[in-house]
Protein backbone atom coordinates (compact mmCIF):
# COMPACT_ATOMS: atom_id res chain seq x y z
CA UNK A 1 0.00 0.00 0.00
CA UNK A 2 1.15 3.50 -0.70
CA UNK A 3 1.23 6.01 2.13
CA UNK A 4 1.05 9.89 1.95
CA UNK A 5 2.44 11.61 5.01
CA UNK A 6 1.60 14.88 5.69
CA UNK A 7 3.42 16.59 8.73
CA UNK A 8 1.65 20.01 10.44
CA UNK A 9 3.14 21.24 12.58
CA UNK A 10 7.29 21.70 14.00
CA UNK A 11 9.32 19.48 15.97
CA UNK A 12 9.24 19.90 20.26
CA UNK A 13 6.32 22.35 20.09
CA UNK A 14 3.61 19.24 18.93
CA UNK A 15 3.81 15.55 18.79
CA UNK A 16 2.39 15.73 15.84
CA UNK A 17 6.24 15.11 13.90
CA UNK A 18 7.21 12.17 16.64
CA UNK A 19 4.00 10.21 15.47
CA UNK A 20 3.95 10.86 11.77
CA UNK A 21 8.35 9.48 12.09
CA UNK A 22 7.24 6.35 14.19
CA UNK A 23 4.33 5.89 11.61
CA UNK A 24 6.41 6.35 9.12
CA UNK A 25 8.99 3.78 10.08
CA UNK A 26 6.39 1.18 11.45
CA UNK A 27 4.94 1.26 7.84
CA UNK A 28 8.18 0.69 5.96
CA UNK A 29 8.89 -2.12 8.55
CA UNK A 30 5.73 -3.75 7.03
CA UNK A 31 6.81 -3.22 3.31
CA UNK A 32 4.08 -0.35 2.61
CA UNK A 33 5.61 2.34 0.37
CA UNK A 34 5.75 6.05 1.51
CA UNK A 35 4.51 8.17 -1.62
CA UNK A 36 6.10 11.93 -0.07
CA UNK A 37 6.41 13.09 3.08
CA UNK A 38 5.23 16.38 2.78
CA UNK A 39 5.63 18.79 5.51
CA UNK A 40 3.15 22.37 5.87
CA UNK A 41 2.79 25.16 7.93
CA UNK A 42 4.72 24.83 11.22
CA UNK A 43 5.92 21.48 10.37
CA UNK A 44 8.40 23.01 7.40
CA UNK A 45 10.23 23.77 10.94
CA UNK A 46 11.36 19.96 10.99
CA UNK A 47 13.35 20.73 7.51
CA UNK A 48 16.03 22.97 9.59
CA UNK A 49 19.91 22.04 9.86
CA UNK A 50 20.18 24.81 12.32
CA UNK A 51 18.31 22.42 15.10
CA UNK A 52 20.48 21.78 18.21
CA UNK A 53 18.49 19.87 20.78
CA UNK A 54 20.07 19.60 24.24
CA UNK A 55 22.04 15.88 23.84
CA UNK A 56 19.48 13.48 25.98
CA UNK A 57 17.14 14.20 23.85
CA UNK A 58 15.98 12.73 20.13
CA UNK A 59 16.72 14.78 17.11
CA UNK A 60 14.14 14.79 14.85
CA UNK A 61 15.53 16.09 12.03
CA UNK A 62 18.51 13.78 11.87
CA UNK A 63 16.45 11.24 12.46
CA UNK A 64 14.22 12.65 9.34
CA UNK A 65 16.77 12.73 7.29
CA UNK A 66 18.64 9.46 8.31
CA UNK A 67 15.32 7.90 7.13
CA UNK A 68 15.24 9.16 3.92
CA UNK A 69 18.52 8.32 3.25
CA UNK A 70 17.99 5.08 4.10
CA UNK A 71 14.38 4.54 2.56
CA UNK A 72 14.97 7.19 -0.10
CA UNK A 73 12.08 8.94 0.83
CA UNK A 74 11.23 12.05 -0.70
CA UNK A 75 11.09 14.54 2.03
CA UNK A 76 9.00 18.13 0.70
CA UNK A 77 9.07 21.05 2.09
CA UNK A 78 6.63 23.78 1.14
CA UNK A 79 7.72 26.88 -0.79
CA UNK A 80 5.12 29.23 0.06
CA UNK A 81 5.01 27.82 4.00
CA UNK A 82 8.86 27.58 4.40
CA UNK A 83 9.20 31.29 2.79
CA UNK A 84 6.73 32.47 5.74
CA UNK A 85 9.11 31.02 8.29
CA UNK A 86 12.78 31.10 7.18
CA UNK A 87 13.53 27.58 6.04
CA UNK A 88 15.93 28.14 2.65
CA UNK A 89 17.52 26.11 0.10
CA UNK A 90 20.50 27.55 -1.40
CA UNK A 91 18.14 28.25 -4.89
CA UNK A 92 16.13 29.78 -2.51
CA UNK A 93 18.85 32.04 -0.42
CA UNK A 94 19.87 33.67 -4.11
CA UNK A 95 16.45 34.18 -5.25
CA UNK A 96 15.69 36.23 -2.45
CA UNK A 97 18.86 37.64 -1.39
CA UNK A 98 19.30 35.86 1.83
CA UNK A 99 23.15 35.52 2.92
CA UNK A 100 22.17 31.88 4.17
CA UNK A 101 20.94 28.99 3.83
CA UNK A 102 19.11 26.14 6.30
CA UNK A 103 17.78 23.25 4.46
CA UNK A 104 18.96 19.82 6.49
CA UNK A 105 19.86 16.80 4.52
CA UNK A 106 17.17 15.36 2.45
CA UNK A 107 14.35 18.00 3.00
CA UNK A 108 14.28 19.29 -0.52
CA UNK A 109 11.90 22.82 -1.11
CA UNK A 110 8.86 22.72 -3.75
CA UNK A 111 5.30 23.49 -4.15
CA UNK A 112 1.97 23.02 -2.70
CA UNK A 113 0.92 20.65 -5.77
CA UNK A 114 3.39 18.39 -4.57
CA UNK A 115 0.83 17.78 -1.78
CA UNK A 116 -1.95 17.66 -4.46
CA UNK A 117 -0.25 15.18 -6.32
CA UNK A 118 0.63 12.97 -3.08
CA UNK A 119 -2.57 12.55 -2.57
CA UNK A 120 -3.70 11.53 -6.43
CA UNK A 121 -0.63 9.28 -6.19
CA UNK A 122 -1.23 7.56 -2.48
CA UNK A 123 -3.76 4.69 -1.46
CA UNK A 124 -4.07 6.61 1.88
CA UNK A 125 -3.03 10.13 3.03
CA UNK A 126 -2.02 10.66 6.77
CA UNK A 127 -2.55 14.01 8.42
CA UNK A 128 -0.11 14.86 11.21
CA UNK A 129 -0.86 18.14 13.47
CA UNK A 130 -2.19 19.96 16.03
CA UNK B 1 -13.47 4.72 7.80
CA UNK B 2 -10.58 5.30 10.43
CA UNK B 3 -11.10 8.75 12.21
CA UNK B 4 -8.11 9.32 14.61
CA UNK B 5 -8.04 11.97 17.70
CA UNK B 6 -4.99 13.71 18.81
CA UNK B 7 -7.00 15.92 21.03
CA UNK B 8 -7.33 15.83 24.95
CA UNK B 9 -11.27 15.62 25.26
CA UNK B 10 -11.15 17.92 28.19
CA UNK B 11 -9.32 20.75 26.10
CA UNK B 12 -10.96 20.60 22.59
CA UNK B 13 -14.10 19.42 21.08
CA UNK B 14 -12.55 17.23 18.42
CA UNK B 15 -13.85 13.59 20.33
CA UNK B 16 -17.14 15.81 20.16
CA UNK B 17 -16.74 16.53 16.51
CA UNK B 18 -15.91 13.25 15.37
CA UNK B 19 -18.50 11.36 17.53
CA UNK B 20 -21.05 13.66 15.51
CA UNK B 21 -20.20 13.29 11.91
CA UNK B 22 -18.63 10.02 11.91
CA UNK B 23 -20.81 6.83 10.96
CA UNK B 24 -21.57 3.97 12.48
CA UNK B 25 -19.18 1.12 11.86
CA UNK B 26 -16.35 3.30 11.66
CA UNK B 27 -12.86 2.81 13.94
CA UNK B 28 -11.73 5.69 15.96
CA UNK B 29 -8.14 5.92 17.30
CA UNK B 30 -6.95 8.10 19.94
CA UNK B 31 -3.43 9.10 19.94
CA UNK B 32 -1.13 11.73 21.68
CA UNK B 33 -3.09 13.57 23.67
CA UNK B 34 -6.33 11.93 22.62
CA UNK B 35 -5.41 8.59 24.43
CA UNK B 36 -7.13 10.31 27.71
CA UNK B 37 -10.61 9.97 26.33
CA UNK B 38 -9.68 6.18 26.95
CA UNK B 39 -9.39 6.61 31.23
CA UNK B 40 -11.91 5.04 33.33
CA UNK B 41 -14.08 7.05 35.66
CA UNK B 42 -13.54 10.67 33.94
CA UNK B 43 -16.73 12.85 33.24
CA UNK B 44 -16.18 11.94 29.73
CA UNK B 45 -16.64 8.01 30.32
CA UNK B 46 -20.36 8.03 29.52
CA UNK B 47 -19.60 9.45 26.15
CA UNK B 48 -17.22 6.91 25.34
CA UNK B 49 -18.83 4.01 26.88
CA UNK B 50 -22.35 4.97 24.24
CA UNK B 51 -19.49 5.19 21.04
CA UNK B 52 -18.61 2.00 22.03
CA UNK B 53 -21.41 1.05 21.27
CA UNK B 54 -21.39 2.67 17.34
CA UNK B 55 -17.96 2.06 16.83
CA UNK B 56 -14.28 -0.02 17.19
CA UNK B 57 -12.49 2.48 19.56
CA UNK B 58 -8.72 1.55 20.01
CA UNK B 59 -6.20 3.62 21.81
CA UNK B 60 -1.94 4.49 20.53
CA UNK B 61 0.12 1.94 22.95
CA UNK B 62 2.84 4.15 23.00
CA UNK B 63 1.25 7.54 23.99
CA UNK B 64 -0.71 5.55 26.70
CA UNK B 65 2.64 4.47 28.23
CA UNK B 66 4.37 7.46 27.82
CA UNK B 67 1.41 9.47 29.95
CA UNK B 68 1.69 6.88 32.70
CA UNK B 69 -1.82 5.27 31.85
CA UNK B 70 -1.94 1.67 32.98
CA UNK B 71 -3.93 -0.43 30.63
CA UNK B 72 -6.04 -1.57 33.50
CA UNK B 73 -7.16 2.31 33.64
CA UNK B 74 -9.22 1.75 30.47
CA UNK B 75 -12.51 1.80 29.66
CA UNK B 76 -13.36 -1.86 28.64
CA UNK B 77 -13.92 -2.51 25.60
CA UNK B 78 -11.10 -0.21 24.17
CA UNK B 79 -8.16 -1.96 22.15
CA UNK B 80 -4.72 -1.35 22.65
CA UNK B 81 -2.92 -0.76 19.53
CA UNK B 82 1.25 0.06 18.81
CA UNK B 83 2.27 1.61 15.74
CA UNK B 84 2.51 -1.45 13.41
CA UNK B 85 -1.62 -1.83 14.71
CA UNK B 86 -2.15 2.15 13.72
CA UNK B 87 -0.57 1.23 10.25
CA UNK B 88 -2.72 -1.97 9.56
CA UNK B 89 -5.61 0.40 11.19
CA UNK B 90 -4.68 3.06 8.11
CA UNK B 91 -4.13 0.37 5.72
CA UNK B 92 -7.58 -1.54 6.06
CA UNK B 93 -10.16 1.50 6.06
CA UNK B 94 -11.30 3.14 2.83
CA UNK B 95 -10.17 6.46 3.70
CA UNK B 96 -8.80 7.95 7.19
CA UNK B 97 -10.03 11.37 8.54
CA UNK B 98 -7.12 13.09 11.01
CA UNK B 99 -9.90 14.85 13.47
CA UNK B 100 -6.49 17.55 13.76
CA UNK C 1 -13.25 16.27 -14.39
CA UNK C 2 -10.22 13.95 -16.30
CA UNK C 3 -11.23 10.37 -15.57
CA UNK C 4 -9.63 8.62 -12.65
CA UNK C 5 -10.25 11.76 -11.02
CA UNK C 6 -9.67 11.69 -7.01
CA UNK C 7 -12.16 12.57 -4.59
CA UNK C 8 -11.25 15.54 -2.18
CA UNK C 9 -12.21 17.23 0.75
CA UNK C 10 -10.91 19.64 2.57
CA UNK C 11 -12.60 20.42 5.98
CA UNK C 12 -11.77 23.46 7.68
CA UNK C 13 -12.19 23.52 11.74
CA UNK C 14 -10.73 26.54 12.27
CA UNK C 15 -11.70 30.43 13.00
CA UNK C 16 -9.59 32.39 10.61
CA UNK C 17 -6.52 35.09 11.57
CA UNK C 18 -6.21 33.21 15.52
CA UNK C 19 -3.75 30.81 13.36
CA UNK C 20 -2.77 29.94 10.09
CA UNK C 21 -4.41 27.16 9.47
CA UNK C 22 -7.53 28.92 7.62
CA UNK C 23 -5.25 30.43 4.97
CA UNK C 24 -2.74 28.18 4.15
CA UNK C 25 -5.59 26.01 3.81
CA UNK C 26 -7.12 27.98 1.12
CA UNK C 27 -3.90 27.96 -0.23
CA UNK C 28 -3.98 24.21 -0.65
CA UNK C 29 -7.79 24.55 -2.39
CA UNK C 30 -6.16 26.81 -4.95
CA UNK C 31 -3.09 25.43 -5.68
CA UNK C 32 -5.38 21.86 -6.08
CA UNK C 33 -7.47 23.54 -8.29
CA UNK C 34 -5.28 23.22 -11.30
CA UNK C 35 -5.10 19.36 -10.69
CA UNK C 36 -8.70 18.90 -12.08
CA UNK C 37 -9.82 16.62 -9.63
CA UNK C 38 -13.18 16.53 -7.76
CA UNK C 39 -13.11 19.18 -4.77
CA UNK C 40 -15.26 20.16 -1.84
CA UNK C 41 -14.81 21.91 1.44
CA UNK C 42 -16.36 21.35 4.23
CA UNK C 43 -17.19 24.13 6.92
CA UNK C 44 -16.89 22.84 10.91
CA UNK C 45 -16.70 23.97 14.12
CA UNK C 46 -14.78 26.69 14.32
CA UNK C 47 -14.26 26.80 10.26
CA UNK C 48 -17.92 28.42 10.03
CA UNK C 49 -16.24 31.60 11.22
CA UNK C 50 -13.96 31.48 8.12
CA UNK C 51 -16.93 32.57 5.78
CA UNK C 52 -18.48 35.02 7.97
CA UNK C 53 -19.22 38.14 5.70
CA UNK C 54 -17.50 41.77 6.88
CA UNK C 55 -14.15 40.58 7.96
CA UNK C 56 -11.97 44.29 8.44
CA UNK C 57 -8.30 43.69 9.31
CA UNK C 58 -7.49 47.23 8.87
CA UNK C 59 -6.85 48.08 12.40
CA UNK C 60 -5.12 45.04 13.22
CA UNK C 61 -2.61 44.72 10.50
CA UNK C 62 -2.90 41.21 8.93
CA UNK C 63 -4.34 40.37 5.93
CA UNK C 64 -7.77 39.96 5.16
CA UNK C 65 -7.79 36.73 2.82
CA UNK C 66 -12.12 37.02 3.32
CA UNK C 67 -12.17 38.06 -0.34
CA UNK C 68 -10.10 35.02 -1.60
CA UNK C 69 -13.24 32.59 -0.54
CA UNK C 70 -14.87 34.89 -3.70
CA UNK C 71 -12.64 33.58 -6.41
CA UNK C 72 -13.34 29.79 -5.77
CA UNK C 73 -16.00 29.61 -8.10
CA UNK C 74 -13.48 30.61 -11.08
CA UNK C 75 -11.38 27.68 -9.72
CA UNK C 76 -14.28 25.34 -10.22
CA UNK C 77 -14.29 25.10 -6.13
CA UNK C 78 -17.88 25.23 -6.20
CA UNK C 79 -19.10 23.03 -3.53
CA UNK C 80 -19.08 24.13 -0.13
CA UNK C 81 -20.54 22.64 2.87
CA UNK C 82 -21.24 24.61 5.62
CA UNK C 83 -22.84 21.90 9.04
CA UNK C 84 -25.79 23.35 10.31
CA UNK C 85 -25.27 22.61 13.63
CA UNK C 86 -21.88 24.36 13.78
CA UNK C 87 -24.25 28.10 12.24
CA UNK C 88 -26.29 27.14 15.29
CA UNK C 89 -24.03 26.30 17.75
CA UNK C 90 -21.97 29.49 17.06
CA UNK C 91 -25.59 31.63 16.98
CA UNK C 92 -24.71 32.43 13.22
CA UNK C 93 -27.47 31.67 10.09
CA UNK C 94 -26.68 31.92 6.21
CA UNK C 95 -27.90 35.31 6.62
CA UNK C 96 -23.90 35.87 7.97
CA UNK C 97 -22.00 34.09 5.99
CA UNK C 98 -20.52 35.34 2.58
CA UNK C 99 -22.45 35.13 -0.61
CA UNK C 100 -20.56 33.05 -2.97
CA UNK C 101 -21.34 31.90 -6.41
CA UNK C 102 -20.24 29.85 -9.64
CA UNK C 103 -21.57 29.75 -13.10
CA UNK C 104 -22.47 26.90 -13.85
CA UNK C 105 -21.24 25.70 -17.30
CA UNK C 106 -23.60 22.73 -17.67
CA UNK C 107 -26.45 25.00 -16.91
CA UNK C 108 -25.90 28.06 -19.06
CA UNK C 109 -24.02 29.52 -16.77
CA UNK C 110 -26.19 30.46 -14.50
CA UNK C 111 -24.73 32.35 -11.23
CA UNK C 112 -25.78 29.49 -8.70
CA UNK C 113 -24.74 29.53 -4.81
CA UNK C 114 -21.47 27.68 -3.63
CA UNK C 115 -22.40 27.47 -0.08
CA UNK C 116 -24.56 24.62 0.39
CA UNK C 117 -25.96 24.31 4.16
CA UNK C 118 -26.12 20.27 5.02
CA UNK C 119 -27.04 19.16 8.45
CA UNK C 120 -24.59 16.33 10.90
CA UNK C 121 -26.14 13.18 8.43
CA UNK C 122 -25.56 14.62 5.08
CA UNK C 123 -21.83 15.69 5.66
CA UNK C 124 -21.06 12.20 7.11
CA UNK C 125 -22.37 10.77 3.90
CA UNK C 126 -20.34 13.32 2.12
CA UNK C 127 -17.14 12.52 4.17
CA UNK C 128 -17.48 8.51 3.16
CA UNK C 129 -17.55 9.53 -0.70
CA UNK C 130 -13.87 10.98 -0.49
CA UNK C 131 -11.01 9.37 -1.31
CA UNK C 132 -8.66 12.36 0.01
CA UNK C 133 -10.13 14.01 3.56
CA UNK C 134 -7.52 16.65 4.71
CA UNK C 135 -8.12 18.95 7.41
CA UNK C 136 -7.02 22.02 9.09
Amino acid sequence: MKFGILVNEGPYQHQASDTAFNFTKAALDKGHDIVRVFFYHDGVNNGTRLTTPPQDDRNLVNQWSELAKEHELDLVVCVAAAQRRGIVDEDEAKRHGKNADNIAEGFHISGLGQLIEMGIKADRVMAFGD
Amino acid sequence: MLHTINKSPFEKNSLDTCLRLAKSGSEILLLEDGVYAAIKGTAVEPKMRQALSDYTVYALGPDLKARGIEEDRLIDGIEVVGYDGFVDLAANSDRVQSWL
Amino acid sequence: MGNGAKKFMYVNRRAPYGTIYALEGLEVVLIGAAFDQDVCMAFVDDGVFQLKKGQDTNESNMKNFSPTYRALGDYDVNKLYVEKESLEQRGMSEDDLLELTYEDEEDDYKEKPSIRIVNKEELADLMEQQDVILNY
